[in-house]
């Protein structure tokens, strides 16, 4: 495909936070093709469902293979493809209901696998497609769909949950600054192993956060978002869980483990060290001959 | 001279009763005989009745027998239980350490711990019974010792110990069976082999089917008594674009057999009936978004957690619609362990063929049993799924029948969607489009109606038709009722769904369909009936297989009970 469909017609809310994600994702791709001379449709994009899903039918410019599947599944569709094609640069693009709530049992398993895929999940504290209900990331007490009384449980902090998990890569990101999220991607995308790029990509329908993200001085309200500092060490991990634990949201790259071997490479080192002999069929049934 | 031995060792878990069984078929087999096996036990590691029966014939066998020629009671629970199924005559070992028995019949008490101890190895009692049983049957002790030999060949420096005390189990087991006088009627000579044969259990002679049939990648979740086949796979699958996994759950595991059809290769998985129910949405996904895969359920008791080591055809009806919405998905059913090989071949070919989802349905007795079966043709054809060039764009879903499907890193990028799309995967929920496409996935199955089948005596119009483990029982009850001259005819087919067309034809020509199903419900005699077939169940739910002697009578009051009534559940 090099151009999207222009019959599609599902469109995202004016203002809403995944235009400046699916840009970041262009130009990382972009850069990436040129780069690594590595052709578009080398590239796999699995998504889950919810309005995050349907920015697979919605990028601008040459064409990856994409997967819109099931909800809270890309993860586990995306280890079937990367286990069968190593070869592929495989990507999930997710919601924080997708990828933390019905998805959440596969973030572990893949975090030990370290299953060399990247995660971009597209946070905006609530359900947009279904119209407001709370989502694990809406705040303690935020008024929604399903939450009359305000929302009675804590907010999940997902940055506190990767490194919990042992993700060996993590970052966080704003929509509202493509570039240097599409910067994170393409240092996720090289990563080897797995990674996740949170992004703050706020709804603007049913959960606007931009001015809390931002700040507003002249309301007195002070900025969620800053930068992490030039002297963070991404390669400890105390460090970054210092980081997280701070007030607000901190955005670059938080924790890269530095002597991270992905999956697929521990298989083909231990298949070496073992000297695993494949059998033919024809073999395993002359051994059962009576 | 007979043509048949039954024997069942029956006890509590942990007294070695599978190995029995499993010594007995293995060296019977080196003789030269047929034999099957069959195993039950509680969902347990140690403790629990558990029992184990090996057939030993000069011909093809077709059940595991339904009287018992001997029986090895290890305990007094498994003697009261057990001892009903001995046929006149036949005789009762049992283990005098345990209980004791009034002398009627042929019976031998053998205090096995006892004398195992005294061999110096005191968990050879099993191989103590299997000595009794050789000598009661008269076969060769040497078939023994060689079973013996490779059985216990560890590569640890404990091997020949353990060798020698169980060889002298065997002979201990020998002389008490010598001293007691007593013979089972002596085996005829066997027949002299056409060909090769291997004895194997179910499971693993269905993974080398799949691994024969190309397959790439295998992810799977344990769960009884679909185990076995992931354990197969992770030491068998693999050399170069290999690869098998160990899901976190069946939701994981049918997801990534999906990326992995998704990616280019031929992927499976492996559960049993409650995996089977977390699947189905993804199952969904891969019908929908048209994703070559195989889902090998292997069918136990059910619903919810139910019998987990016991064995039922109940999920037939879930295997045909597994999740919501509107689908169909093919299901192919091994009808013995012989099947297990080129249905699983079949099972792939389908996938790759229709590009879609295949249930390869088996279960539990056919699973977990060995049997003797002959060395499989390995020339089968093996089907490739018709790829892409880059022709096509990105129209992947375009027309009616299949496309050719576009392998990620090659040109062809489309969106592959589990939600309704257009012709290149962008999701639409337009009217028309539903339409075009509901109608594409359907006609697809078009493509797979051209499998085998059995039909015996056609005229008859009124035909047996089991389905699945069922086979093996329900032709063994149809040879006796021919031989006794009623006019039934036969009819059995692995592929479940879609039927082949021209047997649908035949069965739509019968006055009535005699359908032997282990379930409550006469789930495939319903789908037959759907498919316009005057098709009638014989059920049963016990957790066990028919015996051949409930179904010949049942089958008489069916036949009986026809002329005047309505066909039908």
């Amino acid at each position: 495909m090099s151009k999207r469909n222009p019959e599609y017609d599902f469109k995202w809310c004016p203002g809403c936070g995944d235009f400046g994600v699916v840009r970041s994702i262009e130009l990382a791709l972009a850069d990436r093709v040129m780069r690594l001379k590595e052709p578009i449709e080398k590239t796999a994009i699995i998504a889950g469902i919810g309005c995050s899903g349907n920015l697979v039918h919605l990028q601008e410019g040459p064409q990856p293979y994409g997967f819109h599947g099931i909800h809270g599944r890309a993860l586990a569709i995306a280890w079937g493809t990367k286990a069968a094609r190593p070869d592929l640069n495989v990507l999930i693009v997710c919601g924080d209901g997708d990828f933390l709530s019905i998805g959440a049992e596969h973030i572990g398993p893949q975090a030990k696998r370290n299953v060399n895929i990247t995660a971009v999940v597209m946070d905006n504290g609530i359900y947009g497609l279904t119209k407001g209900q709370a989502s694990p990331t809406t705040n303690l007490g935020v008024v929604t769909a399903t939450t009359p009384y305000g929302k009675l449980e804590d907010a999940l902090r997902p940055l506190d949950l990767y490194m919990a998990l042992g993700v060996s890569f993590v970052a966080s990101g704003l929509s509202t600054r493509p570039r240097d999220l599409a910067t994170l991607i393409t240092q996720a995308m090289e990563h080897p192993g797995f990674s996740i790029v949170h992004v703050q990509s706020p709804c603007t329908t049913y959960n606007d956060t931009y001015e809390a993200l931002k700040g507003n001085p002249e309301k007195g309200i002070e900025a969620l978002a800053h930068p992490v500092p030039d002297d963070h060490n991404p390669a400890d991990a105390e460090a970054a869980r210092q980081l997280i634990a701070m007030p607000g949201m901190p955005v670059g790259l938080i924790y890269k483990k530095a002597d991270s071997i992905a999956m697929n490479e521990r298989l083909e080192e231990a298949r070496e060290r073992i000297k695993v002999r494949t059998r033919s069929v024809d073999d395993m049934l002359t051994a059962l001959e009576v | 001279m007979g043509a048949d031995l039954v024997v069942r060792f029956a006890g509590e878990g942990g007294q070695g009763q599978v190995t029995a069984a499993e010594g007995l078929a293995q060296a019977a087999t080196r003789v030269g005989y047929h034999v099957q096996t069959f195993a039950t036990y509680p969902s347990q590691i140690e403790g629990g009745p558990v029992w184990a029966q090996t057939r030993v014939s000069t011909k093809e066998i077709l059940t595991q027998g339904d009287q018992l020629d001997v029986l090895v009671a290890l305990n007094r629970q498994a003697y009261e239980t057990h001892i009903g199924d001995l046929r006149d005559g036949g005789i009762l070992i049992y283990n005098s350490r345990d209980f004791d028995t009034a002398p009627l019949g042929k019976v031998i008490g053998l205090d096995a711990e006892a004398l195992a101890r005294e061999t110096g190895n005191p968990r050879a009692a099993n191989v103590i019974m299997i000595g009794a049983v050789a000598q009661l049957a008269l076969m060769p002790q040497q078939y023994f010792v060689d079973w013996i030999k490779e059985r216990f060949t560890r590569g640890r420096p404990s091997d020949q110990e353990i060798i020698d005390g169980n060889v002298k189990a065997l002979q201990v087991g020998i002389d008490a069976a010598t001293a007691s006088g007593y013979s089972v009627d002596p085996l005829d000579t066997p027949p002299t082999p056409e060909g090769k044969r291997i004895l194997v259990q179910g499971n693993a002679f269905l993974s080398m089917g799949a691994i024969h049939a190309g397959l790439d990648v295998f992810y799977g979740y344990p769960i009884s008594p679909a185990t076995t086949i992931l354990v197969f796979m992770e030491g068998n699958l693999n050399g170069p674009g290999k690869f098998v996994g160990q899901a976190s759950s069946e939701i994981e595991a049918i997801a990534a057999i999906v990326g992995g059809g998704y990616s280019g290769r031929k992927s499976m998985t492996s559960t049993a009936g409650p995996g089977l129910s977390l699947m189905g949405e993804g199952i969904g996904l891969a019908w929908m978004a048209e994703i070559p895969c195989v889902i090998v359920d292997v069918q136990r008791g059910g619903p919810a957690t139910g019998l987990p080591t016991k064995t039922e055809q109940s999920d037939l009806l879930m295997a045909l619609n597994p999740g919501h919405g509107d689908m169909r998905i093919p299901v192919i059913a091994p009808g013995s362990v012989a099947e297990c090989f080129p249905a699983a071949i079949h099972a792939m070919n389908w996938a790759e063929r229709y590009q879609g989802p295949v249930i390869l349905l088996t279960e539990m007795s056919i699973a977990e049993r060995n049997e003797d079966v002959p060395r499989p043709d390995l020339d089968m054809p093996i089907e490739a799924r018709v790829v892409s060039d880059g022709s096509m764009g990105n129209r992947r879903y375009a027309g009616a029948g299949i496309t050719p499907f576009p392998v990620p890193g090659n040109p062809g990028a489309y969106v592959a969607n589990g939600s309704e799309h257009d012709e290149q995967g962008d999701t639409t929920h337009q009217p028309l489009v539903h339409v075009e496409q509901t109608e594409r996935r359907f006609s697809k199955l078009k493509l797979l109606e051209d499998g085998a089948y059995e039909s015996d005596n056609s005229a008859a119009s009124v035909v047996m038709m089991p389905w699945g483990g069922s086979k093996g029982p329900g032709r063994a009850a149809y040879n006796r009722l021919r031989a006794d001259g009623i006019d039934i005819g036969w009819n059995y087919t692995m592929f479940i769904s879609p039927l082949p067309a021209a047997l649908l034809e035949e069965l739509r020509t019968k006055d009535l369909v005699i359908v032997p199903e282990l379930n409550y419900l006469g789930q495939f005699s319903s789908v037959l009936r759907s498919l316009g077939v005057k098709a009638q169940s014989i059920t049963q739910y016990t957790g066990l297989p028919f015996k051949e002697g409930y179904l010949v009578e049942q089958v008489l009051e069916a036949i009986k009970a026809r002329s005047g009534k309505l066909v039908g559940a």
